[in-house]
């Protein structure tokens, strides 16, 4: 048996599979990662780096905003809401500052793609921040950095100094008249806060709360002003755009969703890491390239792009990755998180985590999300404790109903989604763990050593 | 005393509703005076001051190692809030300590991917090891340990914080090793980002001032393994198999000798397998704050 063969034989084979990596992936913001001290503006450029933005600011600034409107960027965040649009709702000649404030506050489970892109490459984000400033007529910016990433921060901080010195940020740009100062702010430690309208709170500084919209902040966003919000990847996509085409763009994805992305495989994988490539690779593409599950076990569930999005399991393998291909298999794009997990782990141990998180990092706004996340998690390891009744998997889907759509932020949304996934695939499963069975599952199967250990059977 | 007692163990200060407690004491003159001037400085970058408050918590909690009602106070002095408005931010956040802690705080990442890939069995292993529960510091004050929710690195899992800098793929042995060689004092490199520097040092760096040791930018190069797959993949380069030289962490010498059971249950509740990842307090009160609710009143 192969190693390709192991992750499940449950679709269709022949979708995909045969192309070459080097055919099926497109490196373009992971381009030159493996070249020495790739963070440097001297490296970046040589790897043409600042070349999309003196196109930019050789163009007006709302041709600016229409041609990243043709590309069709949409944000890589999880919404996937136009990017161009985002810019075109800035109103103009308001006489107010505008602002643009980047979510670099990376924390839905799974997701792992903007940190590494800003410790190998912060530049491309920067360069995208003077163009999408030059586009919205801002002179003021903001990196709001997780705080959980000291690395980063440090590799952010060295770049806006390089790229003051340069003449890229600062006082008159490449001679443009564009001035522009660029902040970057680490949080403290809190998911909420990568919610575009608690972020904004949280930079005005105070507790990471959800706003109630309209008004949106584009109309009133930081310090009640005109403020663009775009996640880390979307912006640092933006150079390339400008610099090759949107025509090249385009010829990578589909109609409606075109481009290059990250893709972040985790879990029981052959070789986790992040994979650029046009979107609408499937799941058993990026498997076939890559390795497979980890030898010897079968992909049982995975998640398409972070935890508050709706599971899939083998069924789903050869789902197009893209913003239109995963809705309609019932799941969301989301972060392109793809954590991957083999048949050794219990779904409802799984569940249970990602609902612990969510109670925890509920904000305690909203009273559907506050309460409901504490109760389904009471639920869930009474469950997981063997201490379940079969009505509880009921009252699950009713709670989970309640949070649904029922709070200012889309976090109990998210929280909701493992809930109906996770039971809609795995009923039976939940069932096993009833009434004093418990888990039927060994946790020690599914460590990273587990297949190492010669003592496993100890265990098991 | 043996351990600092974490949040959830603290037993709930006497309500009271007698005299309100005194106003916290300031820095002395020469510690103030060096504040003033950093917290001058974070403000100035800001279009509106109040955007410096979690900058500047940063900056007291580098001061002190910990948030403390000095310098709550002095946060909404410089600011122009309350101390309840100050207070209220800083509990809301869960990088600002509310109590002393360690020169390193040690986070294992418990979240359902590094859970399941072996962080539960790492962070029951490091509690057995140091002898500590989740938001507990070691009796010889180096080693603040707890479980943290993910950090965006989960191609590395399973992993490890120390002081905020990525320890990648960890093992129950690799993370004990990890521990004792700050327990000794020896010079420990996390396998993406600089040299470890204290706690204290970290927070200054949150709070803006950047890093200006030489070598701390460029150290562990340009990423990790992980984020270099697909790249390696799409130039035709051949990807590696998941091996034992991929597994076993760089700080280990060997593989595991000792398999861990990784039961999450073991060291809970019965009952309750995950329950150490319950939600914490989050809105406890400082022990050192038994403020009654009149206490604003007397500030």
């Amino acid at each position: 048996m192969t190693v390709a063969a192991d992750y499940g034989g449950a679709s269709r084979p022949q979708a995909g599979g045969e192309a070459s990596p080097e055919k099926l992936l497109a490196p373009v913001l992971s381009a030159f990662w493996d070249q020495p001290e790739s963070w440097t503006l001297e490296t970046y450029r040589r790897h043409e780096g600042y070349e999309g933005l003196r196109k930019a600011l050789a163009m007006p600034p709302d041709d600016v905003i229409a041609y990243v409107k043709d590309s069709g960027l949409r944000g890589r965040g999880g919404a996937g809401f136009p990017t161009g649009m985002k810019w075109q709702f800035i109103p103009q000649g308001d006489g107010k500052p505008h602002y643009l404030v980047v979510n670099a506050d990376e924390s839905e489970p799974g997701t792992c793609k903007d940190i590494p892109l800003l410790f190998a490459n912060p530049h491309s984000l920067i360069e995208g921040i003077v163009i999408a400033c030059h586009a919205i007529r801002s002179n003021h910016a903001f990196i709001y950095l997780r705080g959980e990433v000291v690395p980063v921060l440090r590799r952010l901080h060295e770049a806006v100094r390089e790229a003051y010195a340069a003449g890229f940020l600062g006082k008159n740009i490449l001679g443009s008249g564009l001035d522009l100062d660029v902040i970057v702010h680490a949080g403290a430690g809190a998911y909420i806060c990568g919610e575009e309208t608690a972020l904004l709170d949280s930079l005005e500084g105070r507790r990471g709360q959800p706003r109630l919209r309209p008004p949106f902040p584009a109309v009133a966003g930081l310090y009640a002003c005109p403020t663009v919000v775009n996640n880390v990847e979307s912006i640092a996509s933006v150079p390339a755009i400008l610099n090759k085409g949107k025509d090249w763009f385009r010829s990578m994805g589909s109609e409606k969703s075109p481009g290059f992305t990250l893709y972040s495989l985790s879990g029981h994988v052959a070789n986790p890491g992040q994979y650029e490539a046009p979107l609408g690779i499937t799941l058993r593409q990026l498997l076939d390239m890559s390795g497979g599950m980890r030898r010897g076990h079968r992909l049982k569930f995975w998640t398409p792009g972070g935890s508050s999005t709706p599971m899939f399991t083998d069924e789903h393998l050869d789902v197009p990755l893209d913003y239109e291909g995963v809705g309609a298999a019932g799941s969301m794009l989301g972060t392109k998180a793809l954590q991957c997990f083999d048949e050794t782990t219990c779904v409802v141990r799984a569940v249970t985590r990602w609902t612990e998180f969510y109670a925890h990092e509920s904000c305690g706004k909203c009273t559907p999300c506050r309460e409901g996340t504490y109760w389904l998690v009471q639920l869930l390891r009474d469950i997981e404790a063997g201490k379940g009744v079969p009505a509880d998997l009921d009252k699950l889907n009713d709670i989970a109903d309640n949070i649904n759509g029922k709070s200012f932020c889309a976090l109990g949304d998210g929280a909701a989604s493992p809930i109906f996934s996770s039971l809609q695939y795995f009923r039976e499963e939940y069932e096993q763990h009833l009434t004093g069975k418990g888990c039927p599952f060994d946790p020690a199967r599914s460590t990273l050593w587990a297949d190492n250990d010669a003592h496993l059977g100890v265990n098991a | 005393m043996t351990t600092v007692s974490s949040r959830g163990q603290t037993p709930e200060p006497p309500t009271s509703l007698g005299m309100p407690a005194l106003p916290a004491p300031d820095y002395p003159a020469e510690v103030r005076a060096r504040l003033e001037a950093d917290a001058k400085e974070v403000i100035a970058r800001y279009p509106g001051p109040r955007s410096a408050l979690l900058p500047l918590l940063h900056l007291v909690q580098a001061e002190e190692g910990h948030v403390t009602r000095t310098g709550i106070r002095f946060c909404a002095e410089q600011l122009d809030l309350t101390t309840a408005e100050v207070t209220a931010v800083s509990t809301f956040y869960s990088m600002y300590r509310r109590k002393a802690g360690g020169d390193y705080q040690v986070g294992v990442c418990t979240n359902t991917l590094c859970a399941v890939m072996g962080g539960d069995a790492i962070f029951e292993e490091l509690k057995e090891h140091l002898g500590v529960g989740n938001g507990e510091t070691t009796e010889d004050g180096a080693v603040s340990l707890e479980h943290i929710e993910c950090n965006a690195a989960c191609d590395f899992a399973p992993v490890v914080m120390v002081n905020w800098e990525f320890f990648d793929n960890q093992t129950p042995e690799s993370a004990r090793q990890l521990v004792d060689d700050l327990r000794a004092g020896r010079t420990v490199e996390p396998t993406r980002g600089a040299p470890l520097c204290t706690f204290k040092e970290t927070a200054r760096m949150l709070a803006g001032f950047p890093d200006e040791r030489p070598g701390a930018v460029e150290a562990t190069g340009s990423a990790g393994p992980a984020s270099l797959i697909g790249l390696r993949l799409a130039k035709g380069e051949v990807a590696p198999g998941r091996g034992a030289g991929h597994v076993v962490s760089p700080r280990t010498a060997g593989p595991a000798e000792e398999p861990p059971s990784g039961h999450p249950g073991e060291q809970a509740p019965p009952g309750h397998p995950s329950s150490h990842d319950a939600p914490q307090e989050t809105s406890a009160s400082d022990d050192q704050h038994p403020a009654g609710p009149t206490a604003e009143e007397g500030e």
